[in-house]
């Protein structure tokens, strides 16, 4: 999955040996951020790649699919490594490491249990910051198409001719 | 072909807006002989446009110019931008539209006589009764193609349907049925038979769905009467120093202003526009805008008390396939105050796309709550609650002078707090609505909150008497005999009814008017 996130410069050995973990889940390095597996990576020109690996993590904490990969949250945030948005994000998530330290922990990533980040995020649910994160990923989450069938989603049908000979009254049990 | 009527042709009758009220007046009156210029600010879009994808459907057709919000109703937080979820678009709203066509009910039409005094509720009589609208209701039934109306057939149940309708029966309900719908079970009027594609709400891209887009405004211009001018955002409405309209100045689609003249000028621009563009008309004249004598224009805004309920099974349900609203439980909607309210409500089927889901089942909501609700989506089944809320008058369209729109005129702020009878029946329904799923095994249901108003009503209502409202029962303004309101702010209350037919058949009763009263000489 890895071309997927445009980084086909960066093979997986290179990934993994130039790279530190930022909380349980992600690696960064300079200029990216990549699964512990180096199974899928981003890179990242604008905010620094600790900033983006929290905003994939807090993204999947806002609304947790446990059968729907970081690589799909990634995406999801990948919109905000951009020139007009770096100062605002970053000041976000000085703000949520903040809120993390407030609750004893070094950071928002220095947390094993999603109740400890979900505590955390409640405490700047009403910011500006979480509510443009968060009415962000409505769109930039489920309107993926690729993340459409692992919600049993099928999307467009015209193009099949309807669900007239396809299963529009198929149901069985009830 | 179009008929190219002069800007200085002060011999036609200008229509705003071509949906359910204008597209069809505009077509009825074009059959008739009369020459009609319809002014229509969204551009055309025919089925092969239309797009199977909720967003880029929703950026393609929807009214997204700048609105404002107040009240107590969840939308002015949520989606304080959007109150209301309409259409731009030649065809206006009957592109978008869900197709359930049902008349008005007798007692309906005379709420304030049978459902008596309601505290802070602006109730009152239509000043017609079903018995006047009734060979109007048939002609718009034919003109649609209603379903189950006519010699027509129902449409086939699809899974959405098959699950409501059980939970309906084992709750002893009886009125239930695949819905009366101007969505052809079977080839008609040159309109082939719904495929069970879904996405009704994104155009109906093989013309099953009656729209005006591909029906009326296409034949209305055949007859060389109708010219329809897309991309003609009105502005203003001119009069004489008679009092009398004139005209209707214009932004084209390169912004330059035009001056239609008029012999008549009717105003279909939705609950929203019509009274803002009667506002914005405001004159040393009628320093309170056109027609507004009585204070009402703006007024008595209803949205219908809607909500949905959702639930999740531990099967399969695959809701979003087939027909989005062909189901119906009818048996709420008479009037019975035993029940802690007065009017009814209708159960319909319902469903979104798993986009629109994520933004409509708790607007706001975040976390593992949230979040396995829509992991069950493959399973859920869904329904709409419409039901009759009361009129207020402090529930109101009002000019926004704080913001402009991109021609800089005042926007329309729409305000709308509940009435404690809305919230009763709302929460009746919600109860009603959850039993129905729970007697099929419902695991987990949602009662899901007010999407921004898919029906705009009343904001230019008909009365018998000049004081109570703006318009009399032919939809003719009580001040200006020459400015007639088309569109669904007609209603002087709102019905449990989706409105839509309604709306076509005040336009098709409006039109004999008209060309009646024409052809005598009095307009």
């Amino acid at each position: 999955m890895t071309n997927k996130l445009e980084t086909q410069k960066l093979t997986r050995r290179s990934l993994l040996s130039s790279s530190v973990a930022a909380g349980a889940a992600f690696l960064v390095g300079t200029g990216f951020v990549t699964s512990n597996s180096a199974a899928w990576a981003m890179e990242v020109k604008h905010l620094t790649p600790s900033t983006m690996a929290t905003l994939i993590q807090m993204a999947r904490d806002i609304y947790p699919h446990d059968h729907v990969a970081d690589e799909f949250y990634a995406r999801a945030v990948k919109g905000y490594d951009h020139a007009d948005s770096t100062k605002t994000v970053e000041a976000g998530i000085v703000a949520l490491n903040a809120a993390a330290r407030g609750k004893g922990f070094a950071s928002y990533l220095d947390t094993s249990w999603e109740r400890d980040r979900v505590d955390i995020l409640r405490n700047i649910e009403h910011s500006a910051f979480f509510q443009t994160i968060r009415g962000g990923l409505v769109t930039g989450l489920y309107n993926q198409k690729a993340v459409w069938p692992l919600f049993g989603y099928e999307g467009e049908s015209f193009s099949h001719g309807g669900y007239l000979d396809r299963g529009f009254d198929d149901i069985n049990w009830i | 072909m179009a008929a190219p009527f002069n800007l200085n042709d002060d011999g036609v009758v200008v229509i705003i807006g071509t949906g359910a009220g204008g597209g069809v007046l505009a077509n009825e009156l074009a059959q008739k002989g009369v020459g009609v210029v319809a002014l229509e600010a969204g551009g055309r879009y025919l089925p092969e446009d239309y797009v199977n994808d909720e967003w880029e459907s929703f950026g393609q057709l929807s009214w997204l110019d700048a609105r404002t919000t107040s009240g107590d109703w969840r939308v002015a937080n949520d989606f304080s931008g959007l109150p209301a979820w309409i259409v731009k678009a030649v065809g206006g709203t009957t592109t978008h539209w869900a197709g359930a066509s049902l008349r008005i009910q007798e007692h309906e039409f005379k709420a304030k006589t049978n459902y008596g005094a309601v505290t802070g509720a602006n109730l009152l009589d239509w000043p017609i009764t079903l018995a006047d609208l009734e060979p109007y209701y048939e002609k718009a039934e034919t003109k649609l193609g209603v379903t189950r109306t006519g010699d027509r057939a129902g449409l086939p149940g699809n899974n959405n349907f098959k699950v409501f309708e059980a939970g309906a029966k084992a709750l002893g309900y009886k009125d239930v049925h695949t819905g009366r719908m101007a969505i052809n079970s079977a080839e008609n009027d040159d309109r082939m038979a719904c495929q069970q594609t879904g996405f009704c709400f994104q155009g109906c891209k093989w013309g099953a769905k009656w729209s005006a887009a591909y029906t009326d405004i296409p034949r209305g211009e055949a007859t060389g009467n109708l010219e329809v001018r897309d991309h003609a955002h009105v502005l203003k409405i001119e009069h004489d120093d008679s009092g009398r309209v004139t005209g209707v100045l214009y932004a084209d689609k390169d912004g330059n202003q035009h001056l239609q003249k008029a012999r008549i000028v009717c105003v279909a621009g939705n609950s929203i526009e019509s009274p803002r563009v009667l506002l914005n008309s405001a004159s040393s004249m009628y320093p309170d805008g056109l027609a507004n004598s009585s204070g009402q224009v703006g007024r008595n805004y209803m949205r219908h008390m809607t909500g949905s309920v959702y639930a999740v099974f531990d099967q399969p349900v695959k809701m979003w396939r087939g027909t989005t609203m062909a189901g119906i439980i009818q048996d709420e909607a008479r009037h019975d105050p035993s029940r802690g309210f007065v009017g009814g409500y209708e159960l319909e089927t319902l469903s979104l796309g798993l986009p629109f889901m994520a933004a409509f089942l708790d607007p706001g909501g975040w976390g593992r709550e949230f979040a396995t609700a829509l992991d069950s989506y493959e399973n859920m089944a869904g329904m709409w609650i419409v039901g009759e809320d009361m009129p207020q008058e402090t529930n109101r369209i009002t000019l926004n002078h704080d913001v402009k729109d991109q021609f800089g005129l005042p926007a329309p702020n729409v305000h709308f707090d509940d009435h404690p009878n809305d919230i009763a029946m709302r929460n009746h329904a919600y109860k009603q609505g959850m039993a129905v799923y729970d007697a099929v095994g419902a695991t987990r249901a949602f009662p899901t909150p007010p999407y921004p108003s898919t029906h705009n009503l009343g904001t230019n209502r008909m009365s018998e008497n000049p004081r109570d409202g703006v318009v009399n029962k032919h939809g003719q303004t009580h001040d200006i005999n020459n400015l007639f309101i088309s569109d669904g702010s007609q209603f002087t209350t709102g019905a449990s009814e989706n409105p839509t037919l309604t709306i076509v058949a005040l336009a098709i009763r409006q039109a004999d008017h008209i060309a009646g009263e024409m052809s005598k000489g009095n307009l």
